[in-house]
């Protein structure tokens, strides 16, 4: 599997007090555990168990993922700016692997 | 009262069919669902209305459904959504997704894409910091199931 690759959507700026809309999608084939390969067996379930998003190290949405969310997760979500900061988004795989990025937003 | 060969046939072809149509009784899986939502509310039976869930009436595609929910929520300090669960009643597993919100999310809105096996239910439980809940359902019609291999 190639290393996921994570993309981001945030605004580069916003008015103190406004309410963004954040766009993320990492890629990622989200193995279900309940395909079979070409002999039958069980392809073992491996997904993205949990996603954080963090602006300036206070957690603003999080969320635990089960086997039914699609391949190449897609989440949208909303965070209220009242300082310039950076955004910390965090994936975890189910082998324990941690895909992170960060964007940085200004206020006016 | 006897039965010709020919009532019973139909007789058991209609049973079949009410079986197969209607949604009550086709469901086999609504057990697990009830469980889920009794685990995440704490045995409470959660209220309608408040959150709104926004699915599209039809899926083509079973293998990526876009599916919305929002609550509605002032999101200060004092009142916020706490979480949302996310089930589908007839997937092998009605588990999809927990979103946890904060104050900082300003808004308690989420969208992302799902996997749904056949046509079934798509139920979103959300839960306020004071530990009221609300649910709200709505069937989506898959024409491709998602789940297969």
């Amino acid at each position: 599997m190639a290393t996921p690759k994570p993309r981001v959507k945030v605004p580069k700026k916003a008015a103190k007090g406004e309410v963004i809309t954040i766009k993320t999608l990492i890629s990622h084939p989200m193995e279900s555990g309940q395909r079979k390969d070409k002999e039958g067996n069980l392809i073992p379930r491996q997904i993205i168990n949990k996603f954080t998003c963090e602006f300036n190290g206070q957690l603003v949405f999080s969320c635990d993922m089960d086997p039914a969310v699609s391949a190449n997760p897609y989440m949208q979500f909303s965070a209220k700016v009242n300082e310039p900061g950076t955004f910390k988004f965090t994936w975890v795989d189910d082998d324990g692997s941690v895909y992170e990025t960060e964007n940085k937003i200004a206020v006016e | 009262m006897t039965l010709s060969r020919r009532q019973a046939l139909g007789l058991s072809a209609g049973a079949a069919a009410v079986l197969a149509f209607s949604p009550t009784f086709a469901l086999s899986a609504t057990d697990d669902t009830d469980a889920a939502i009794k685990a995440f509310t704490g045995g409470a039976t959660p209220a309608e209305g408040t959150v709104s869930l926004d699915t599209p009436e039809i899926a083509e595609n079973g293998n990526t459904v876009p599916v919305g929910v929002s609550v509605e929520s002032p999101m200060t300090e004092d009142s916020f959504v706490e979480s949302v669960l996310i089930l589908a009643d007839g997937n092998p597993n009605p588990a999809v997704a927990t979103f946890h919100f904060t104050a900082l999310s300003g808004i308690a809105e989420a969208k992302t894409r799902i996997r749904l096996a056949k046509t079934q239910n798509v139920i979103a439980v959300a839960k306020m910091n004071d530990g009221s809940t609300f649910i709200d359902r709505k069937e989506v019609k898959v024409t491709i199931g998602g789940c297969g291999g």
